[in-house]
C-alpha cells in the first residue's frame, strides 16, 4: 500500500476526527458541570443535521452558514430541556436520569424517523469534491474547512469558559455546587445556560456533519455513543481531551476502514473505551477523581 | 423452604397471583393465534426483565447491553443446533455459560478497577456494542446476512428441539416465566438478597458489615447473564432467525428493560406488570395505527418513549408500589 495513501487517509481521518472532537465537546461541557449524561447527545446532532438538511433543501443554504441560527435553536432547545425536564432530576439516582434522557433520545430517534423516514440524506454543495494539494497528499475541502471551523469554535469556547464572568460563574457551578449556591449564583439557571451552550456545540457540529457524512434518523444513537467514547478517552470534562479523543477516534475509523472493513470501524473505537476505561478510567487528559 | 418463600404474603396476594397463572394456563385455549403471539411477547419481556432486574433491581448496577447476554445465548444455542446438531435442552447450558462468562469478564473487570454508576453502564453498552460488530463479521454464523435455523412444519411438536407450534412455545416460556419468579423470590428472601439490598442502598456500609461486596455483585452479574441468556435461546428457536444488527442493538437493550422500570424496579411483579402494560398498549397503538390507515415507522417507539418520560417523570419507583398500596398487598414480614 502507498505511503501517500495511507498518509491521505490518516490526515482525512484527523481532520474528520476534529468534528467529532467539537460534538463531543458539547458532551463533556455538560456533563462537566451539571453531572448528567446527556443520553440523547447524538440525537440532538442528529435534529440539527436534519435542520441544515431541510435549509440546504429550501432555500439553498450553505450548511456553513445555517450553522448558526441551528446553534441558536439548539441553544433553546437545550436551555428549555435543561429547566423543564432534566433540574427536577438533578437530585434523583444516576439510572433515573439515564432512563429520563434515554426516553427524551427516543422520542427524538423516532420523531425525525416519521418525519423524514429511513432513507440517508446529505448536502451537496458546490465545493463537495474540492480538494486541495499539500504536497503528495490529496485532502477534501470539506474537511480542511470543518476542522478549522471545529477548531475555532472550541478554542472560543475555551476563551469563553476562561475569561468571561458567565464562564467563570459556570465552572465555580461544577467545582463546587454547594459553594456556588452560598456564593449566590442561580445554579439552575446556570445549569440551563450550559445545557444550552453544551446543545448548541452539537447543533454547530450536526450542521458540519451534514458536509461529511449521510444523515438518517439512526445515526443518533451512534453518534450518542460516539460522543461517549471520544470523552471518555479524552476525558470527561477535559476540553483538549474531547478534541483529542475526538482525532483518535477519527484517526482510528479511518485506519480500520483502510486495513479492515469499514464496518469493522465502530469496534475499533469501542475497543480503545474499554482499554482507557479499564487501564485510566480518568482518561487521557482528565483529572484524577 | 415454602414457608420461606410465604413468608409475610398477604393470602389474596397469592389468590391473585393463583388466578394470573390459571388466566394464562387456559388463556390458549381461547384466544386465536394473534392474542397468543402477543401473549408470548408479553412472557418473554416479563421474563427477560425479570433477569434484568436480578442486576439493576437487587444488586443496582446498571446494565445498558442486556442485549449482548440474549445474542451470546441465542447464538451459541442457535450454531450448536446447525453446526453439530446439538439439541436446544443441551446446547442451553452451553449457552448460559458464555453469557455467565462474557458477564463475570464486564463484572470482574468492572468492579475491580472501581468502574460503577455511568461509566458502568457505558461499559456494558460497550461491551454490547463490540460483539455486534464483531458478529457482523463472524462468518460461521454468516456474519451480517442473519444466521437461520431451519423451519419446520407446525404439525407435530417436537418440545426435544424446541420444535414446533406456538401453543408449546407459550406453555414452555410461561414454565420458564414461572420457575424465575419463584427463584427470584427465593434469592430476595434469602441471605443474598439482603446483601444486595445493603449494596444497593449503601454500598460503603455494606462492606463495612463484612459484606464482599465484590464477590455478591459478581454473583448478581452471573444470575443475570445466565438467565438472560435463556431468554436468547427462545429467542433464536422461536423466531429462528438472528441478526446481530437486531439482537445485539442498544434498541434491543433499552426495549428489555422498560418493563422492569415500568412496572417497578426491584419489586417481584414490577416486570411482569411492566411486560403486560407495555406490550398491550404497544398491540392496542398498532391496531389503532392500522385502523386508522396510519402506518408510520417510529410511531411505536415514540409512543414507548412517551410512556418512560412520563413514568420515570411521576412515578420514579413505576406502576406496581401504588398499584400494590392501592390493592392493599403490601408485604407484612
Amino acid at each position: 500500500m502507498p505511503a501517500e495513501l495511507i498518509l491521505t487517509v490518516a490526515v482525512q481521518g484527523i481532520l474528520t476526527g476534529l468534528v467529532y472532537g467539537l460534538m463531543a465537546l458539547g458532551l463533556s461541557v455538560i456533563f462537566g458541570v451539571v453531572r448528567v449524561v446527556n443520553f440523547a447527545h447524538g440525537e440532538m446532532m442528529t435534529i440539527a443535521s436534519y435542520a441544515a438538511i431541510v435549509a440546504f433543501g429550501a432555500w439553498n443554504i450553505d450548511p456553513l452558514v445555517s450553522m448558526i441560527p441551528i446553534a441558536v435553536l439548539l441553544f433553546a432547545l437545550g436551555y428549555a430541556m435543561q429547566a423543564v425536564l432534566i433540574n427536577p432530576f438533578i437530585n434523583r439516582p444516576e439510572h433515573s436520569q439515564f432512563i429520563l434522557l434515554a426516553a427524551v433520545a427516543i422520542i427524538m430517534v423516532n420523531g425525525l424517523l416519521m418525519i423524514f423516514g429511513p432513507d440517508a440524506r446529505n448536502v451537496l454543495v458546490e465545493y463537495a469534491l474540492d480538494s486541495i494539494e499539500v504536497g503528495p497528499l490529496l485532502i477534501d475541502k470539506v474537511r480542511v474547512i470543518t476542522a478549522v471551523l471545529a477548531v475555532a469554535i472550541a478554542a472560543g469556547l475555551f476563551a469563553f469558559f476562561k475569561l468571561s464572568r458567565t464562564g467563570k460563574a459556570i465552572r465555580a457551578c461544577a467545582d463546587n455546587h454547594l459553594g456556588a449556591l452560598v456564593v449566590g449564583l442561580n445554579v439552575k439557571r446556570l445549569y440551563a445556560l450550559t445545557f444550552g451552550i453544551g446543545s448548541a456545540i452539537v447543533g454547530a457540529a450536526g450542521a458540519m456533519m451534514t458536509l461529511l457524512i449521510d444523515t438518517t434518523p439512526n445515526i443518533g444513537p451512534v453518534f450518542t455513543l460516539q460522543a461517549f467514547v471520544i470523552v471518555i478517552i479524552g476525558g470527561l470534562g477535559s476540553m483538549p481531551g474531547a478534541l483529542l479523543g475526538g482525532v483518535l477516534i477519527g484517526l482510528s475509523e479511518a485506519m480500520s476502514g483502510l486495513f479492515f472493513a469499514p464496518s469493522a470501524k465502530t469496534m475499533f473505537g469501542v475497543a480503545i473505551l474499554i482499554l482507557v476505561l479499564l487501564f485510566r478510567p480518568q482518561g487521557l487528559l482528565g483529572r484524577k477523581v | 423452604m415454602i414457608a420461606r418463600l410465604l413468608h409475610g404474603v398477604p393470602k389474596r396476594a397469592l389468590l391473585l397471583l393463583g388466578l394470573l397463572l390459571a388466566f394464562l394456563l387456559v388463556a390458549p385455549l381461547f384466544v386465536g393465534n394473534y392474542i397468543l403471539s402477543v401473549l408470548i411477547l408479553v412472557l418473554y419481556f416479563a421474563y427477560t426483565g425479570q433477569a434484568w432486574n436480578v442486576m439493576m433491581g437487587f444488586a443496582g448496577q446498571l446494565s445498558l447491553g442486556h442485549s449482548l447476554y440474549v445474542g451470546l445465548g441465542a447464538y451459541t444455542a442457535a450454531a450448536l443446533y446447525v453446526h453439530f446438531g446439538i439439541g436446544p435442552w443441551a446446547g442451553v447450558w452451553i449457552a448460559i455459560a458464555i453469557s455467565m462468562a462474557a458477564g463475570l469478564v464486564i463484572g470482574f473487570l468492572a468492579f475491580r478497577f472501581g468502574i460503577g454508576g455511568v461509566y458502568f453502564a457505558l461499559l456494558t453498552i460497550a461491551f454490547a456494542e463490540f460483539t455486534r460488530v464483531g458478529f457482523d463479521h463472524f462468518m460461521w454464523v454468516n456474519g451480517s446476512g442473519g444466521f437461520f435455523l431451519p423451519v419446520t412444519q407446525y404439525s407435530v411438536n417436537d418440545p426435544l428441539n424446541l420444535r414446533g407450534s406456538p401453543t408449546m412455545f407459550y406453555y414452555i416460556l410461561l414454565a420458564i416465566t414461572v420457575l424465575a419468579f419463584i427463584f427470584c423470590r427465593w434469592l430476595l428472601t434469602g441471605r443474598i438478597g439482603y446483601y444486595w439490598l445493603a449494596i444497593r442502598e449503601e454500598p460503603e456500609a455494606a462492606q463495612t458489615l463484612g459484606i464482599n461486596i465484590f464477590r455478591y455483585k459478581m454473583i448478581a452479574v452471573a444470575i443475570s447473564s445466565g438467565m438472560t441468556a435463556l431468554s436468547g435461546v427462545f429467542f433464536a428457536f422461536y423466531y429462528n432467525n438472528l441478526f446481530p444488527e437486531q439482537i445485539f442493538s442498544m434498541n434491543r437493550s433499552i426495549e428489555l428493560i422498560l418493563g422492569p422500570i415500568i412496572g417497578g424496579v426491584g419489586s417481584l411483579f414490577g416486570p411482569i406488570l411492566g411486560a403486560f402494560v407495555l406490550t398491550a398498549l404497544a398491540e392496542a397503538l398498532n391496531d389503532i395505527m392500522v385502523a386508522l390507515g396510519y402506518e408510520l415507522p417510529g410511531v411505536k417507539l415514540v409512543f414507548y418513549g412517551f410512556c418512560l418520560l412520563f413514568v420515570v417523570m411521576w412515578l420514579p419507583n413505576g406502576i406496581w408500589p401504588p398499584l400494590r398500596k392501592w390493592l392493599k398487598l403490601e408485604d407484612r414480614s
